[in-house]
């Protein structure tokens, strides 16, 4: 009995309460995101946003997520009624899945994958199934083309993403996400990578499915695109999904490239007098704030851009984005070949 | 052997509207699409028919005005004018200077109310959303110096054969000086976003071009018209009320694509707002009215004492007056194009016909020319581009 409980139940115990304290702070921060995007996009465009539910319309997410809970499930005629309901909640899954290799302080970890982002990049992958899944089952010509739309672009900009990724990798030697953070101490990717950030960016904007390539759901020609038939709580799950794959992929541009938890200090060695206060910082906090500016940047964009078309997302994925990231890693690769800076 | 069976390959058919949120209104478009790629559009119109035709037949001169500002609902004053200045051709009456200067001064503030309606609908269709908040605010304002001529906001009912119901009311001169002098920052804003914006120019430069050929070929007038080069405005070319006094430029494009026709827009806003600051500064004084008791009713303090000025109150507004019988077609440059009101008299007190030119069915029906081989995203701006509304489309 005792084994049992130490071997089994103690252990499993802690990994639930781990999952819990990732899963929570993550639920709450996506429902607010939704909160800060209208309230930013509403400050952009010279309007107020939601601000009567609670104070400052601090309750609006929950207000909005118990109309959601509340209203009709609708199922198409000529649906399959399976499908249709395994996607959104695919979608939702995959999108928590994701964050349990993403390391938010040194050791605040569930799980320290040694192929870490190997595994990121299967999830992110497998995201796509859900909303060509959605599309196929609803039986709904906007719905279907908003899912092959997705398909296209989410497979065309992952390639992008993943050489990018490998220009990383490759200065980091590790695939670990810990030690890759670990490795960016004293010069985040972002300054020797700058270009590669550039890119990675818009590619998650891609992957992500926001704007200005968010086509699969574009509003002024497929109304919802892959979401027009979905209602209530099916409808809530692929939007939680999709705010939720917004933070994990702000999350992923953090470690990638913004140093996840480290703080400035190691950056600036020239600023001696502030580094006791920056280390006082703990990483869980850069680590946020890191996330905050990167969904800051998401949301800006969509106040700003108008919506590329089908065609134009192609052509900049395959023959802008791919050409240009493969160079680079070319370039990265003799870089450190020549400079004997491989590491070991 | 075995026989294969031969499949037909049909195109793909997607309903565009009439429930959408592009369709501007309850437009319906039936497109035959391959893959992503348009092979034919139809448009199906008459959802929003009212029978306005039909109904002004069975209403007097001045009951009649109201349906002017239903047609085009984003530019109500327009319609009016052009109507009330056919029964002023028929009737053989001149209307007032400051009339005239009032007529002049909305119908130019509606070219801005509709033309922003236009271009922020159209930016927010190609996905840019700031452009429509941030002009919206302006159009509200606009719709604030309605209310303050005639109470409404957008049907206004204001200006009416004769002249315009009602003087404007002080200050107001000074507001929409004020006004004036700030709008072009918010163009300057608003063009900050959209025109040399890389993306919106990949969606709407060469998409939907229209020759010059083709456009005098459909019938194409207004903003659409001269984006493909034709410079033709009836405020140059056949004056009405005031334009001969007025100092602006006709915009034309070039190509005739979606781009040419937002800044043949964004120009002409410019240049509305170069008239109405004429208009502002040479405001003459004088009636806003003419002053003939068989056409408009007496002011009302002479009513209180004068017996014939009660009468002919009763009368106006009772069997109204009769027009001599005759027909005449005035066009106007309407926001939209040439809108043009055909009007046929048989001497009584109601019209015998009376017809209505909107532009917008003309440039609807060269939707299937301008989209085949385009894309499924180029619908909303194409539709966009042209400013189609449905209240004049289908009357």
């Amino acid at each position: 009995m005792a084994e049992f409980v130490n071997g089994y139940l103690l252990p499993g115990l802690w990994i639930v309460g781990k999952i819990l304290l990732f899963a929570v702070p993550i639920m709450i921060g996506m429902a607010y995101v939704t909160y800060a995007e209208r309230r930013i996009i509403g400050a952009m465009q010279m309007r107020k946003g939601p601000n009567v539910v609670g104070p400052f319309g601090l309750l609006q997410p929950f207000a909005d997520a118990i109309k959601l809970m509340f209203k009709e499930t609708v199922v198409p005629t000529g649906s399959s009624p399976v499908v249709f309901f395994l996607a959104p909640m695919l979608t939702f899954t995959l999108a928590l899945l994701a964050w349990a290799v993403i390391p938010v302080d040194s050791g605040w970890v569930i799980s320290n994958l040694n192929v870490g982002v190997l595994y990121l990049f299967a999830i992110s992958s497998l995201g796509v199934y859900g909303i060509v899944m959605a599309g196929w089952a609803s039986n709904s010509r906007y719905a279907f083309l908003g899912a092959m739309r997705s398909a296209a672009q989410m497979v065309s900009y992952e390639v992008s993403i993943g050489l990018v990724m490998i220009s990383v990798l490759l200065t980091a030697g590790s695939l670990n996400l810990s030690e890759l953070v670990e490795a960016q101490k004293g010069l985040w990717y972002v300054l020797p990578h700058f270009p590669m950030f550039v890119l990675f960016f818009i590619s998650v904007l891609a992957e992500t499915n926001r704007h200005p390539f968010d086509l699969p759901e574009a509003e002024s020609e497929l109304v919802a695109g892959f979401m027009t038939e979905y209602s209530s709580m099916s409808f809530a799950l692929f939007f939680l999904g999709e705010y939720m794959n917004m933070i994990m992929m702000s999350g992923m541009v953090s470690i990638l490239f913004l140093g996840g938890w480290l703080g400035p200090q190691d950056m600036l060695p020239g600023l001696s007098v502030l580094t006791p206060v920056l280390a006082w910082v703990p990483g869980v906090v850069w680590f946020v704030l890191k996330i905050c500016f990167c969904l800051f940047v998401f949301i800006w964009v969509r106040a700003t851009f108008p919506r590329y078309r089908y065609d134009q997302l192609m052509r900049l994925g395959w023959k802008v984005f791919l050409p240009f990231s493969l160079i680079w890693l070319v370039l990265t690769a003799g870089v450190l070949v020549y400079f004997d800076k491989l590491p070991q | 052997m075995s026989q294969t069976a031969e499949a037909e390959i049909e195109n793909y058919t997607l309903n565009f509207g009439p429930q959408h949120p592009a369709a501007h209104g309850v437009l319906r478009l039936v497109l035959e699409m391959d893959g992503e790629v348009i092979d034919r559009v139809d448009a199906h119109i008459g959802l929003l028919h009212r029978g306005t035709e039909k109904l002004i037949e069975y209403k007097t001169y001045l009951q009649a005005v109201p349906y002017f500002d239903r047609l085009d609902y984003v530019s109500p004053m327009n319609q009016e004018q052009a109507y009330s200045l056919a029964v002023e051709k028929l009737l053989g009456i001149e209307v007032p200077r400051r009339a005239k200067y009032i007529r002049m001064l909305f119908g130019e503030l509606t070219r801005i109310l509709n033309h922003i309606m236009n271009i922020a609908s159209y930016a927010m269709d190609v996905g840019a959303m700031t452009p429509f908040l941030w002009t919206f605010e302006e159009r509200e304002k606009i719709m604030g110096f309605y209310d303050d001529v005639c109470g409404a906001r957008m049907h206004a009912n204001y200006v009416r054969p004769g002249g315009v119901s009602q003087d404007l009311p002080a200050g107001l001169v000074e507001r929409m000086h004020e006004w004036a002098n700030g709008y072009s920052q918010v163009l300057d804003d608003m063009e900050g976003l959209l025109t040399e914006n890389r993306i919106f120019k990949q969606r709407v430069v060469d998409i939907g071009v229209v020759s010059k050929e083709q456009a005098l070929a459909w019938g194409f007038t207004g903003p659409n018209l001269r984006a493909s080069g034709v410079p033709w405005d009836l405020r140059k070319s056949q004056p009405y009320d005031g334009y001969e006094e007025m100092d602006f430029d006709i915009p034309i494009g070039k190509n005739g694509d979606c781009y040419d026709r937002y800044l043949v827009r964004v120009e002409e806003m410019r240049q509305s707002l170069k008239i109405i600051k004429q208009c502002l500064e040479k405001m003459p004084s004088g009636p806003v009215r003419v002053n003939d008791r068989k056409v408009l009713a007496p002011p009302r303090s002479e009513m209180k004492t004068s017996m014939e000025a009660l009468i002919h109150h009763f009368k106006l507004y009772t069997e109204g007056y009769k027009v001599p019988a005759g027909e005449t077609y005035v066009g106007t440059e309407a926001p939209k194009g040439e809108f043009g009101v055909f009007l046929v008299s048989d001497g009584t007190n109601k019209p015998y016909r009376c017809r209505i030119r909107a532009p917008g069915f003309m440039h609807l029906e060269a939707m299937d020319a301008m989209l085949r081989g385009h894309m499924l995203a180029d619908v909303p701006a194409v539709l966009g581009s042209i400013d189609i509304v449905f209240g004049e489309v289908d009357r």
